[in-house]
């Protein structure tokens, strides 16, 4: 179709790739030399997978109603969590962006606590809210709240940075105050983001939620760690197919709803 | 302390005094504008682009700042006022852009009832609660631009043509008794274009509303103007009733460029 397609320059693709592969590949090997990974050991454990493996594949499936109470804990951990932090993330995002007119200052300072928060891992603080408000599922919906509101709130607030600023203009010129530009000029545009963020975060959140437990911030994690000292594989099972299950059925609503909004 | 011009016989609604506006990177945007304008005018700002059209509209109601003078708006100074005050000011003067504005996700309605906003106290507004007058009052705009039965449809699904005429009706909902117009047609092409210049005419014979609106086209000012201002460098190069704007008039102050300007248009 194209006549002389001979002059078309070469991509310069194809060296680009095996350049990243080597230098992955270097960069694998050296940490493995540092970190003292002894690949026969790894591979001699193996056989011990294979013990694992098959206690597994007879679950016991009496134990389904001792850890469906911590289940619904699990869950509401992550709803409230993600709602609180949700809640708090929707002023905040429409106050630090960046095109929002707040005091430039003020925003700064709050657009480098949120990144602050975010660097923290959610492990991490649920482990010190342990330590503040002892073992339960308070520590796990703090740890999650403040977690889903770093993320949203950075996800949340570059959204509003793009939006178009017609509408702000037009609601400026008819003699709106600050509230009611946000109200009816920002908001409409942004609110279906939001939304998917903050289901976004759900979808996270369930999954941290489940091994929270573990470090005794609430929920079913406690019960897999339990199984696990315990050496029963049978019921370990049981808990990984209950949280896969969940997490398999509320990742597709989520996904649907998320599809609708967009 | 303001003069008022022989131009306009009616009592002035929009006076600009010794009005300077310097950019902050040095462009002098408007050069000492004294211009008064009466109620129930409808004027017409010509100048190439760059002349400094948008500059003058957007300091009437302040969306841009000046650098030095006064604005009177109805005798009030837009210029000094300050928070309520300036809202106020501003909500007697719709403004339609060329870009139209809208959210376009919202419904027509939702997008003409943002007209009524300045009117209602924050907290009602936060809860998007509108009287059931609102409603008659965004209706009503929407049948003098004949877009009644689009009543709920998405902005974005309207032509370009269209979505110009609900920014019409979204400053009409306000009840201004100015209308400012940033070349509102500079998108459109030559029928709609016709169509949003008549609904303004007529928003302006029938509801006395006060029209400035902003054009690149000569032509098109001629056909609608009662008055017609030529800017250029930001200065006033011509303010009279639109007959005295003829050909060689233009020519002189501008040379060809602004009669060829209809061909080159599409800047603001
Ligand atoms: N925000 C701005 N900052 C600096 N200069 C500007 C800005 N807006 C407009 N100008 C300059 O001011 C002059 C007048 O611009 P404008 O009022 O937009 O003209 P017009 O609407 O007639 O095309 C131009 O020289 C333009 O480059
Ligand atoms: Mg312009």
């Amino acid at each position: 179709m194209i006549p002389n397609q001979t002059t078309l320059p070469k991509k310069t693709g194809k060296v680009k790739f095996f350049t990243t592969l080597s230098m992955l590949l270097i960069i694998i090997v050296v940490s493995a030399i540092i970190t003292d990974v002894d690949i026969w050991q790894l591979l001699t454990n193996l056989g011990q997978a294979g013990y694992i493996l098959e206690q597994m594949s007879h679950p016991d499936w009496s134990y389904v109603s001792v850890v469906l109470g911590p289940l619904v804990e699990t869950i509401r951990m992550a709803i409230l969590g993600t709602a609180f932090g949700a809640i708090l993330a929707f002023p905040f995002s429409l106050y630090v962006a960046r095109n929002m007119e707040s005091s430039k200052a003020v925003s700064g300072v709050l657009r480098f606590i949120n990144n602050i928060i975010r660097t923290i891992p959610e492990l991490l603080l649920a482990a010190v809210f342990v330590a503040v408000f002892g073992i339960g599922p308070f520590a796990g919906i703090i740890a999650l709240a403040i977690f889903s509101f770093g993320m949203v709130t950075k996800l949340f607030f570059e959204s509003i940075e793009t939006i178009d600023e017609g509408p702000i203009e037009a609601l400026k010129s008819s003699g709106a105050n600050r509230l009611e530009i946000m109200r009816f000029g920002v908001i409409p545009q942004v609110i279906s983001y939001y939304w998917n963020f903050v289901l976004f975060a759900f979808e996270i959140n369930i999954r941290a939620s489940t091994v929270l437990g573990y470090i005794g911030a609430g929920g079913i994690g406690i019960f897999l760690s339990r199984a696990l000292k315990q050496v029963r594989y049978d019921r370990v099972a049981v808990i990984i197919l209950i949280i896969f299950v969940v997490v398999l059925a509320i990742d597709y609503v989520s996904n649907k709803v998320r599809e609708k909004l967009s | 302390m303001a003069t008022i011009q022989a131009a306009s016989e009616q009592r002035p609604v929009i006076q600009l005094v010794n009005v300077n506006k310097t950019y902050p990177n040095g462009v002098q945007g408007l050069k000492n504008l004294n211009i008064s304008i009466g109620q129930g005018e409808f004027v017409i700002v010509i100048g190439l682009s760059g002349a400094g059209k948008s500059t003058m509209l957007r300091s009437i109601n302040r969306l841009n700042e000046i650098t030095s003078g006064d604005i009177l708006i109805d005798g009030q100074s837009i210029t000094r006022a300050k928070g309520k005050a300036l809202r106020d000011i501003r909500r007697n003067i719709g403004m339609i852009f060329q870009s139209f504005n809208l959210v376009k996700r919202s419904s027509v309605l939702r997008n003409v009832l943002t007209g009524r906003v300045a009117y209602h106290s924050t907290l009602n507004m936060m809860l998007g609660i509108f009287p059931k007058k609102d409603k008659e009052i965004a209706y009503d705009a929407l049948k003098r631009v004949n877009l009644a039965e689009k009543v709920y449809t998405r902005a974005d699904e309207l032509s370009g043509g269209q979505q110009q005429r609900v920014s019409i009706a979204r400053a009409l909902a306000q009840e201004p008794k100015i209308i400012l117009a940033d070349e509102p047609v500079a998108s459109l092409d030559p029928i709609t274009t016709e169509r949003v210049m008549d609904d303004l005419l007529r928003i302006n014979r029938e509801l006395g509303i006060t029209v400035l609106v902003n054009l690149h086209s000569i032509e098109l000012a001629r056909k609608y103007g009662d008055r017609i201002i030529g800017l250029r460098g930001g200065e006033l190069v011509f303010n009279g009733p639109t007959a005295e704007a003829t050909d060689s008039t233009l020519r002189a102050i501008y040379g060809e460029a602004i009669l060829e300007e209809e061909d080159n248009k599409g800047e603001a």
